[in-house]
């Protein structure tokens, strides 16, 4: 009897059979593209040719093949458990298995405790994810390997989830890093990726295997897992099919194969997704929307009867680049849209130079750029301008719609929407990097499904029931679509869904709007996912309106610069097409040592000896003018680093040292604590700022996944005090923060109260007591049960520790002081040279530079000073607040923002961390503050990714806008 | 009561049917006409979604969606609509639900509702109703009536003979306590030994068959860990997979509540008075439970559950008892004491991004199952978590407890 196993994977389907001693008779490997049914019985058919209609026994395992074994009756095998069977089977001496699939990622640890763990729901797929990655780079996936083999450096891309990549591999495409090193640092992302999520603090080592697609067709990934864990793995023949062996091995059961095929063949799912409305409910409904929808075109002229000038407008985005030319009287006459293919220059020089070849009779007097890519064209071809991607698409939507009250742009990569009051962006809303992945996400889901992007549309508006996905992130759709493909949705079903969600998504987490219906009247939407009807249409449903959309919606960036042009008159034209035609550019990787940072950064050298360089943290070395040599002059971030690391730590006394790890509070406390243990006579260790290496140092050990990036960190620092040969590190547990008396309670969040425990229990030095860590719960709001507590949990006599504590109240009472000081001279300093000020409202924490990202020297570029919530909060009068105002942290950043709504020059910006829930409370209430006083609000998201362009885009605008406002509230005051 | 209380309807979200059921009654005996709310269809989330903040905690999307869609109903009269939040005070995010539910309200035009904090730090104080002493009391009683029966149920419905009769019985005990309640009885030491008796009699009276079953604890944040809304009816789940569910009582988050006063004291000083209290408080349901306790180890049917003291004990060493947010040291304590009394494989159920079960509950498993070797899987809950992910994780759980129960 034969035994059979097949395995549904979320893309393919493994089949295999075993005789009776267990060894491979056949094996299949196929991508199903969601025909789970057709290809299961395509691979039997196989079957049944080679060894004919004998008797065998089946199992089924995966998750996408759960609802078929369970109304077939066919026993399922969960897919670990099925490949833990296999691997014991043929080594049984395998420490540790890393299993990548399409969707999944799994370490199973065997020896010693059996451990099992699965990524989580936040964690993007990793097959999935390098197809996408290959798909952005546009080479194929049989490529990769190749790519990746030749690689020289390595970038670093964010780990934590798919989408969080993605931002980072599109920066690098845009900013010209060669396909070889992306393609490498892909797959070492994967391997953070895969570590940091799964091993979760238990060491991988020993006999290691790897299995599944990604592992066995691609030996560099294999290699950068070998690489980072030390360990020397092998992947055994047939690597792809153990799920599909061990559920053969665990099958049960027996019958014909013929009545078997016939099983599955006649296998109708049950249909029970919950699903909705369908897009259009008539013919009629349809035909009247494309008629509303096919009025408005952007008006054109043929080139070839036009002589004259015209203007440029280059949007270089993510993952395209468009070419508007229009003429004086703004016609458009040529229009180009291509993905970039990595290399934006190029396609962009393509575009031109075909342009002017063909209509010598026209001359291109002016041009701007927008969009990720903006400085490398400005450079490339000498470009007048070049302005931030919101106000490029201000300039398009006016044109058509001159009394347009809100844009929406979803492009391949973001959204961007923003308010329009009296001609001027008020107020903008940005996806968070998390539920990125818009146009370039349904792009490739089509693709994986193998739809082109029309085709995909036409068969959602002929949807009669929608798959109801959610509006969450991404990832999160992933599982949901295997899901309704469990209940047997159809192909269309699915594509509507998405259409519905991406929308849904939109409104109700970018733009958080509680009712559609009061975004505006007059409403743009804009950026090439709306060319899909299914998602226009959808849109339209959600918000009760009729919209107006562009006949070249994807085009609206490029043309609204093309109009930004013909606004600022001819000036000094740009590249000519002599230069066009001999083109040519090299991209060259360097490190620069200017300082600590060492950025990669990457020089693009032209012709004529311009050079475009990207990558930089800062201006140093790169436009050595404009670099500020005293950032704590206009920066209390950079004041409060410096103050930081001069503490005096009582260093080469040949004291006992005793650790403190620069995490979380600490931002706050260490000039407290350092004062408190040298004077009890201790010299203090301080692991000091973070940096990347710092989180890949301790992510081994990191358990959850989804919490704050801070956090995380926590880890690498210990493990950087224990190789500092420290044998006590000091870090105490606390509910309770400083009272501060401005709420209702003085709380810590639970992370900052009792993380230590976590350390505690999951850092093997810590657990087993080579190192001794105290993490006594002590808070500093009452000073007698301070002393009494410290005294009883250190030994020492109370008259010391009471000589201490004072020493460490006062250096407390010093540090803040120092901040609020400081930040006087900052707004002095900004408010003679007429700077703007920004309150960056955070966390003390937030000062970390690799928490924070160099957000604040970011905003020193933008010429404007950042101070803090703690060195304004205080001048406010305790008030009751509409949300429970118990966090000590957070109460002054509610009250920092009432104290920006009294200044005139002071704007705030709220940094929240992702994964901070209690961010979630406080994200609506200083909103809320902010806008009663008619000021915009912004709010930046961070975490691991180092990315700054949405940011950066966000602040242009935000600058932009205020610079609109105080020349609107100028020429008003002058009337 | 206050006045204007008898013509007022009080909604309660139901987290626990058994529990909440049996407050509810308790309620209704001090003239508070309060409902327990049933309405579990995809609207209620729905409501959620578009009220609260997106990232805020499943539980509160679920349970201030549950109040919208009940108001949306028109089935009750919107002047004399009270609802119950309840409002724990501590530092993670729940205390602030109250707060959310007030702007969910606002926004859908409810703002006229009253919202009561059901707490006991005397936060939001209402003008209808009020939480005496002798009513708090009457409804932790009805938590450990509600926990012993429960705890019954689940070790009887795997093995009954004939289906349906465990749940049958509770049925007839919810009726049997509802009538007692009503006329003031059952809250005293006697009777509620009587009650005790009886009620584990009368469960240890249904025909079982013993065979072999799979045992799976459900722990977590507490509103996932009983909300079947919550959990995807994650018992009936477990239970249709041939496993018994064992489910530590409500009654020990109580406990931990009053517990944690004294350990506050210690730690930051102050709160003198309310840490008599909470002492005083501790000691009334110490001996409740042990009452409780000794009536199942004596009936002989029925494992006996570790009381909140032995277990408190059992986990000393594990998670410093000053962890105090959400379910702080509890949860740690209830894995170890399920896995120390024979129930090695658990679920940890937890909304997605819950702050206080990063520590709690994903940065202690590691720990408790390599003290024990139990086998555990933490499962995230969410507005968009879909079942097939979850299911395949529990699967895969269940898988190694067969083959450990094969062994």
């Amino acid at each position: 009897m034969l035994r059979i196993g097949i395995d549904v994977g979320s893309t393919t389907l493994k089949c295999v059979a075993l005789d009776a001693e267990g060894e491979l008779v056949f094996s299949s490997y196929e991508r199903h593209f969601s025909k789970i049914k057709s290809t299961a019985v395509s691979m039997l058919d196989c079957l049944m040719k080679q060894v004919g209609d004998c008797d065998v026994s089946i199992g089924i395992s995966g998750s996408a093949g759960m609802g078929m074994a369970q109304e077939l009756g066919i026993s399922f095998s969960q897919e670990v458990y099925a490949t833990r069977k296999a691997v014991l089977e043929k080594y049984p001496e395998t420490s540790v298995v890393i299993e990548l699939g399409g969707e999944d990622a799994k370490i199973l640890f065997l020896s010693g405790q059996l451990e099992v763990r699965m990524n989580g729901s936040c964690a993007g797929g990793t097959g999935a994810f390098i197809d996408q990655m290959a798909s952005l780079l546009n080479v194929e996936t049989s490529q990769f390997e190749e790519l990746a083999a030749k690689s020289t450096a390595i970038y670093t891309i964010a780990s934590r989830c798919g989408v969080f990549a993605k931002t980072d591999v599109q920066a690098l495409v845009s900013q010209g890093a060669s396909k070889e090193d992306i393609a490498c640092s892909v797959l070492q992302s994967v391997v953070n990726q895969t570590i940091s999520g799964l091993a979760q603090g238990r060491r991988i080592d020993g006999n290691v295997v790897y299995l599944g697609g990604p592992l066995t067709f691609l030996p560099t990934l294999r290699r950068c897992f070998d690489m980072t864990l030390g360990i020397d793995g092998i992947c055994p023949k047939n690597s792809l099919f153990y799920v599909a062996i061990g559920t053969a091995l665990l099958s049960d059961g027996c019958c014909h194969l013929g009545e078997l095929k016939k099983l599955i063949s006649d296998y109708e799912p049950q249909r029970n997704f919950s699903s909705l409305q369908p897009l259009f409910a008539s013919k009629k409904d349809l035909e009247e929307f494309k008629e509303r929808h096919d009025c408005d075109v952007i008006p054109q002229i043929d080139p070839s009867g036009y002589s004259g000038n015209a203007y440029v407008g280059i949007d270089v985005g993510s993952t395209t680049v468009k070419v508007c030319i229009v003429s004086e009287d703004r016609h458009l006459l040529y229009h180009s849209y291509e993905k970039n293919n990595g290399t934006p220059v190029l396609a962009v020089k393509k575009s031109l130079q075909e342009f002017m070849e063909k209509y010598p009779q026209i001359k291109l007097v002016r041009g701007c750029s927008t969009g990720y890519g903006e400085n490398l064209a400005k450079t490339a071809f000498c470009l007048s301008d070049s302005i931030v991607e919101t106000v490029a698409h201000l300039y398009g939507a006016r044109f058509f719609y001159p009394e347009v009250d809100f844009i929406i742009d979803i492009g391949g990569q973001d959204i961007k929407c923003f308010k329009v009051t009296d001609g001027i962006i008020d107020d903008i809303f940005l996806n968070e990097a998390c539920s990125s992945g818009c146009g370039s996400f349904l792009q490739t889901f089509f693709a994986s499904l193998g739809y082109t992007a029309s085709q995909a549309a036409q068969l959602a508006i002929t949807s009669k029931n929608p798959v109801n996905l959610g509006s969450r992130c991404t990832v999160f759709m992933n599982s949901s679509v295997k899901q309704a493909q469990k209940d047997g949705a159809q192909i269309g079903d699915i594509f509507a869904g998405l259409a519905i969600s991406v929308v849904k998504n939109a409104l109700y987490k970018v733009i958080r709007c509680l009712d559609p219906r009061q975004l505006g009247h007059h409403i743009v939407v804009q950026g090439g996912t709306f060319l899909n009807d299914a998602v226009l249409r959808s849109f339209e449903q959600e918000l009760g309106l009729d919209v107006v959309r562009a006949d070249k919606a994807e085009l609206m960036g490029a043309f609204g610069c093309a109009l930004y042009s013909i606004s600022k008159g001819a000036g000094d034209g740009m590249i000519s097409l002599e230069e066009l035609r001999d083109f040519e550019y090299d991209a060259k990787n360097v490190t620069c040592n200017g300082c600590t940072n060492h950025c990669h950064l990457m020089i693009s050298t032209f012709r004529n000896g311009r050079k475009f360089v990207s990558g930089n943290k800062c201006e140093r070395m790169v436009n050595p003018s404009a670099f500020i040599e005293n950032p704590e002059e206009l920066d209390i971030y950079a004041f409060k680093q410096k103050y930081m690391e001069n503490l005096d730590l009582c260093s080469g006394q040949g004291r006992e040292r005793i650790g403190i790890p620069m995490v979380l509070n600490m931002w706050e406390l260490l000039p407290f604590w350092t004062a408190f243990f040298t004077a009890l006579g201790f010299e203090v260790v301080v692991s000091g700022s973070s940096s990347r290496q710092t989180y890949l140092d301790g992510q081994m050990t990191v358990v959850s996944d989804t919490i704050c990036y801070p956090a995380k960190l926590a880890h690498g620092h210990m493990q950087k005090l224990a190789d500092l040969g420290l044998k006590k590190i000091f870090y105490p547990c606390s509910s309770y923060n400083v009272d501060e008396k401005m709420g209702d309670n003085h709380f810590n969040c639970p992370i900052v109260a009792y993380y230590p425990e976590v350390l505690k229990h999951n850092i093997p030095f810590l657990e087993d007591g080579s190192i001794s860590f105290i993490n006594p719960y002590v808070s500093l709001a009452s000073r007698g049960k301070f002393i009494s507590r410290m005294h009883e949990c250190l030994g020492s006599s109370k008259s010391r520790v009471a000589k201490a504590a004072d020493c460490a109240f006062k250096a407390y009472d010093d540090y803040m002081n120092a901040v609020r000081t400081q930040a006087e001279v900052i707004i002095e300093n900004a408010r003679k040279k007429a700077l703007p000020i920004f309150v960056l409202a955070g966390r003390p924490y937030h000062a970390d530079q690799e928490v924070n990202h160099g957000l604040d020297r970011l905003i020193l570029q933008c010429n404007a000073a950042v101070i803090s919530e703690d060195c304004v909060a205080w001048n406010e009068k305790k008030q009751k607040r509409d949300v429970l105002n118990q966090w000590t942290y957070h109460a002054r950043m509610y009250d920092s923002a009432r104290f920006v709504l009294e200044q005139k020059d002071m704007n705030l910006i709220q940094l929240v961390s992702f994964g901070c829930g209690l961010d979630a409370v406080t994200g609506d209430e200083v909103r809320r503050i902010i806008r009663s006083g008619n000021k915009i609000y912004t709010q930046l998201k961070i975490d691991e990714i180092a990315n700054l362009g949405a940011v950066r885009i966000r602040l242009r605008s935000l600058i932009a806008t205020l610079d609109e406002r105080s020349k609107a509230d100028r020429s008003g005051n002058g009337r | 009561m206050k006045k204007d209380a008898e013509k007022m309807t009080f909604l309660i979200p139901n987290m626990a049917p058994i529990h909440f059921g049996l407050i509810r009654q308790v309620f209704v005996n001090f003239g508070y006409g309060a409902v327990l709310l049933e309405n579990t269809s995809s609207k209620v989330l729905e409501a959620g979604l578009k009220y609260v903040h997106n990232d805020i905690c499943y539980p509160a999307q679920l349970v201030i969606g549950q109040f919208i869609d009940a108001l949306n109903s028109g089935k009750y009269d919107r002047k004399h609509t009270a609802l119950f939040i309840t409002q724990t005070g501590g530092g993670c995010r729940a205390s602030n639900y109250y707060y959310l539910l007030k702007k969910a309200l606002k926004r859908s035009g409810f703002e006229d509702v009253e919202v009561i904090s059901l707490n006991l730090k005397g936060m939001n104080r209402s003008k209808t109703f009020h939480l005496n002493p002798i009513m708090m009391i009457q409804a932790f009683v009805a938590l450990i009536y509600g926990d012993l029966i429960m705890m019954l149920a689940n070790q009887t419905r795997p093995y009954e003979k004939h289906q349906g009769d465990a749940d049958a019985m509770i049925q007839r005990c919810l009726a049997i306590l509802g009538e007692k309640f009503s006329t003031n009885r059952g809250y005293l030491n006697q009777s509620m030994r009587a009650n005790f008796r009886r009620i584990t009699e009368d469960f240890a009276g249904i025909p079982i068959c013993r065979i072999p079953k799979v045992k799976v604890g459900i722990v977590g944040e507490i509103y996932m860990k009983y909300s079947e809304l919550g959990n995807n009816h994650l018992q009936s789940y477990l239970e249709s997979q041939g496993c018994e569910v064992v489910l530590p009582g409500m009654s020990g988050f109580i406990f931990y509540g009053f517990d944690n006063v004294p350990t506050d004291r210690h730690y930051y000083g102050g709160k003198f008075w309310s840490s008599i209290g909470s002492g005083l408080m501790v000691r009334i349901m110490t001996r409740m439970e042990r009452n409780m306790l000794s009536i199942v180890r004596k009936q002989g049917r029925f494992e006996v559950p570790s009381s909140y003291h032995q277990m408190k004990k059992n986990a000393s060493g594990l998670l410093d008892y000053g962890v105090k947010m959400g379910e702080g040291w509890l949860l740690p304590a209830e894995m170890l004491d399920l896995a120390k009394s024979g129930t090695m494989n658990i679920v940890c159920t937890q909304p997605f991004g819950c702050l206080a079960n990063h520590i709690v509950a994903k940065g202690m498993i590691r720990s408790v199952s390599a003290m024990t070797g139990a086998n555990i899987v933490a499962i995230d809950y969410d507005a968009s978590a879909t079942e097939v992910n979850q299911e395949n994780r529990i699967k895969l759980m269940l898988s190694i407890a067969r083959e450990r129960l094969g062994e």
